[in-house]
């Protein structure tokens, strides 16, 4: 934790009737705390070219200004201060940069040993599923110390997944699948915003997370129905709606074998190849005419409004869980 | 060829100018004077921002508890949608250009009038059509969409008067591109004998800049409105993955345009700050060929920063990389800008009149919009603070803090040319003061409120964020006040304010030096010759204290 966040928290304000007014936000995940370095170094980047802008200006409006019979002195300019005041800029603006760039890729690059959690964003809720089957609305619940991956999509319009306390956001589209993570350090209760506009109970698109102990959170799981897990539904939506009919091991199927295909590069019949992902698993569900894979026939109807968003990523977790090529990561 | 003005201009009085020179209604409603299509404007612009404002007062007011207690959830965001799309579309994108550029880019450089006049009055007439298309969209029942009209939320789910609203900006759009189109040209084909490109006036450049980025950004906008309608109305699939769309396409075309249109809006509040600080500090502005470049250093930069606004949305982690370098680069001429602003200053004989302390309450609050710009350029930081009061604060640093706070000069400076009269000035210099406090006090609590994580566009919000809120309403009920004072005093001084002359301030250029107070038909008696550089200041010292002072440097 920042030393300077918690002089903030000290800084605790007495509002009638609405308890404390914190200045700062709590830090509890283990990007927060870097998040929050780049914040103060920008804080005082800021401070200092806005003092030394209202120093020269008021300095110079009072040093020199306007008395009878003193005139202005007449100066061009200077090409040294001109390459003075472009250099240092650019040269601090790049170490932002930079240092922005390096967070920023630890918030895209997921720890290959993360806990998926699926989430489904629709006007106006968030609804969650462990990947031991207990399923949430608008809360979080999860374990302390452990990276925890997001994978979420949309039911109808743009949200975006906000817990401020962790320092991470991210666009939730639709008809696509977008990752965060994050790594929980303090156990708390947090809030959880949806942070883009979304229509009419945009802002009652909110929610709270959870992070817990290891043990509480074993606790909470337990003391919770589980239901099936996503890898169980997907394996029965697999079997209920005939996907097997065609992909199948027998040769001579109509469709591909899908085992051992996840994370794989799959030849295409237009030629080039598809990342057997989440993303090209749900398309070729819904519009499977448009990547069809190398040796098979356009033969597959459309899934289209025959199974939801949920389903969808049921159906994704089990064709995940048939085992992925060794040494293939999630890209993020 | 006239002669020195200044001692001319009493023989005269009193004499025609564009104002007496016709008082019919029918004058002004087909005129294809610049001046007066100028005027035009300012009382178009100020009604919007008056509206604008109205839809603003209801904001905080609602926002001054933490429950949504006012207004619905439904009113809320049509009351911030309106808000944007008003302030934007209809105030300050024709702002300075459709009001202070149109009457005097063509006095700067010596010129008649535009180049194209009946153009510049079908610009008028065309920006009040889109005008009053939008606003009979939001007296039918307003819109939701927020400004930014994001997919498929607008083109599919909203159930507001998005189509009506999209009609009104759509035809605001080709108003801009006219403007721009006429000034180009003008500042092409009509300078005055001897006024070359680099004796323009910084006001003049940053206009120049300003109308290449409107030709070349707004049909974008155009474009991309269209696809959104054709999608409302004809299921088109465009944006809709649902339809076989693709909702970020809409983002990247939107932000083509939007993000350029930033620079649309601060780049002629630049060009008025160049003139004001030369005026009240008498001297020639510092680095004059770096503050002309940097114009359009910013203009070309400008159009390729757009995925700035679109590091969450889904763009590949790469362009995300592209996006975040170019937009510290863009930040680098506005700097350039604020350093030779402040260097102007030194060794200058600096006066604090009324339109100067808009020019320092300016260089203070775009410093801190340009520097928290780079809050939002940093990749890491931008996926905390994106969508938070964080942004709302920024861009209201640059656009309320840079641009209306330069329009506000620009007008003290200009109101006696435009107008023949003087306005109380210790009450201009109160209501700059005032201006100030209130807008950093309405606008500073909402950077904690961002980084605190309160998202924008919440017409409820926790408890926890209730005091810094309660803050910033009281502030913009003081920054209201600012407004108003003005609006005021600047229409009192019209009937009641003395006489101006021909060059109150002393101020080098053509409008001043040349150009009678307020200026004829055709701006000139006779069409003037340029010897000099802008800002000719050093021409008035004595000779002897001139070189003195010279070795001094």
């Amino acid at each position: 934790m920042n030393p300077l966040s918690g002089i903030f928290a000290l800084a605790v304000q007495t509002y009638p009737g609405s308890g404390t007014a914190p200045l700062f936000p709590p830090s509890a995940s283990t990007i927060s705390g870097e998040v929050d370095a780049l914040y103060w170094f920008l804080i005082g980047v800021s401070v200092f070219f806005s003092a030394l802008i209202c120093a020269l200006v008021i300095g110079f409006s009072v040093r020199f200004r306007r008395r009878p019979g003193v005139h202005a002195t007449p100066i061009e300019g200077s090409l040294p201060l001109e390459l003075l005041w472009t250099i240092v800029p650019l040269g601090i603006a790049m170490v932002i940069f930079i240092w922005g760039a390096k967070v920023y890729f630890r918030t895209v690059k997921v720890p290959s040993n993360a806990m998926q959690i699926e989430v489904t964003g629709k006007q106006w809720m968030w609804k969650v599923q462990h990947p031991t089957g207990q399923r949430e609305i608008n809360d979080l619940h999860v374990p302390v110390g452990v990276p925890i991956k997001l994978r979420m999509i949309s039911e109808d319009v743009i949200h975006s997944y906000f817990i401020p306390a962790f320092r991470i956001k991210r666009d939730v589209v639709p008809g696509r699948y977008s990752t965060a993570w994050f790594e929980a350090t303090e156990p708390g209760e947090y809030h959880l915003f949806c942070a883009e506009y979304c229509g009419t109970k945009h802002s009652q698109m909110i929610g709270r997370v959870y992070a817990l102990d290891p043990v509480d959170y074993q606790r909470w799981l337990s003391g919770t129905v589980a239901g099936e897990t996503p890898k169980q539904a997907g394996e029965k939506l697999f079997a209920s709606l005939r996907c097997d009919t065609c992909h199948n091991t027998q040769s001579g199927a109509r469709g591909p074998d899908l085992a051992g295909l996840w994370g794989s590069e799959v030849a295409l019949r237009s030629g080039g190849t598809v990342r057997f992902d989440a993303d090209y698993v749900r398309e070729s569900i819904l519009n499977p005419a448009a990547k069809i894979v190398k040796g098979y026939e356009p033969l597959m109807p459309s899934y289209s409004g025959q199974v939801s968003e949920e389903q969808l990523l049921a159906l994704i977790a089990h064709l995940e869980s048939l085992s992925a090529p060794q040494g293939a990561k999630d890209r993020p | 060829m006239t002669a020195p003005s200044a001692s001319a201009a009493p023989s005269f009085a009193p004499r025609d100018n564009y104002l007496t020179a016709d008082y019919s209604w029918r004058s002004w409603l087909l005129t294809v004077d610049h001046k007066r299509i100028g005027i035009l404007y300012l009382l178009s612009v100020t009604g919007f921002f008056f509206l604008g404002g109205l839809f603003a007062v209801l904001l905080r007011l609602e926002l001054a508890t933490p429950q949504g207690d006012l207004v619905q959830a439904e009113t809320y965001n049509k009351l911030f949608t309106m808000h944007g799309l008003v302030m934007i579309f209809f105030f300050l994108v024709p702002s300075i250009p459709g009001v202070l550029g149109n009457f005097f880019v063509p006095i700067m450089i010596g010129a008649k009038d535009m180049a194209f006049p009946r153009l510049n009055l079908l610009s008028w007439y065309v920006y009040m059509i889109g005008g009053l298309v939008s606003f009979l969209a939001i007296i039918t029942g307003g819109v939701d969409t927020g400004w930014t009209f994001y997919a498929p939320y607008s083109s599919t789910y909203a159930n507001s008067n998005v189509a009506l609203t999209a009609v009104g900006v759509f035809i605001t759009g080709f108003s801009s591109i006219l403007t721009g189109l006429n000034i180009i040209v003008t500042v092409h084909k009509m300078r005055a004998p001897g006024m070359t490109w680099f004796r323009m006036p910084l006001f003049v450049w940053a206009h120049y800049a300003t109308s290449v980025i409107m030709i070349l950004g707004t049909p974008v906008l155009a474009i991309t409105i269209l696809l959104l309608a054709l999608e409302r109305l004809f299921h088109i699939g465009i944006f809709d993955p649902k339809l076989g769309g693709d909702p970020v396409l809409f983002q990247h075309l939107f932000w083509f345009y939007s993000h350029p249109a930033v620079y649309i809006m601060i780049l002629p509040a630049m060009g008025v700050i160049s003139e004001l600080v030369a005026a009240f500090s008498r001297k020639r502005i510092f680095g004059y060929s770096f503050v002309a470049f940097s114009s359009l250093a910013i203009a070309v930069l400008g159009f390729l920063v757009w995925g700035h606004h679109m590091f969450l949305s889904g763009q590949s982690v790469y362009a995300g990389v592209v996006f975040s370098v170019l937009s510290f680069l863009v930040a680098i001429p506005s700097a350039v800008k604020v350093f030779n602003w402040s260097a102007t200053l030194y060794k200058g004989s600096v006066q604090l009149s009324t339109p100067m302390m808009y020019v320092i309450g300016f260089l203070g609050l775009f410093t801190i919009g340009g520097l928290t710009g780079l809050f939002l350029a940093c990749l890491g930081l931008d996926v905390h603070v994106h969508d938070t009061y964080f942004v709302v604060a920024h861009f209201h640093y640059i656009m309320v803090g840079g641009a209306v706070m330069a329009f506000l000069g620009g007008l003290h400076y200009w109101w006696p040319k435009m107008f023949g009269k003087m306005y109380p000035e210790a009450l201009g210099k109160f209501s700059a003061v005032v201006v100030f406090i209130g807008f950093n006090l309405t606008f500073f609590p909402q950077f904690l409120l961002g980084y605190l994580g309160m998202p924008r566009r919440y017409h409820a919000y926790p408890e926890e964020f209730g005091v810094l809120n309660v803050l910033s309403s009281a502030g913009a009920s003081i920054l209201g006040i600012g407004y108003l004072l003005p609006m005021a005093y600047l229409l009192w001084s019209l009937r009641y304010g003395p006489e101006a002359e021909q060059n109150p301030w002393g101020a080098k250029g053509l409008e001043w030096e040349k150009a009678p107070t307020p200026p004829p038909t055709f701006n000139f008696d006779a069409t003037p010759i340029v010897t000099q550089e802008a800002y000719a200041y050093a021409d008035d010292l004595p000779p002897e204290e001139s070189r003195t002072q010279a070795r001094l440097v």
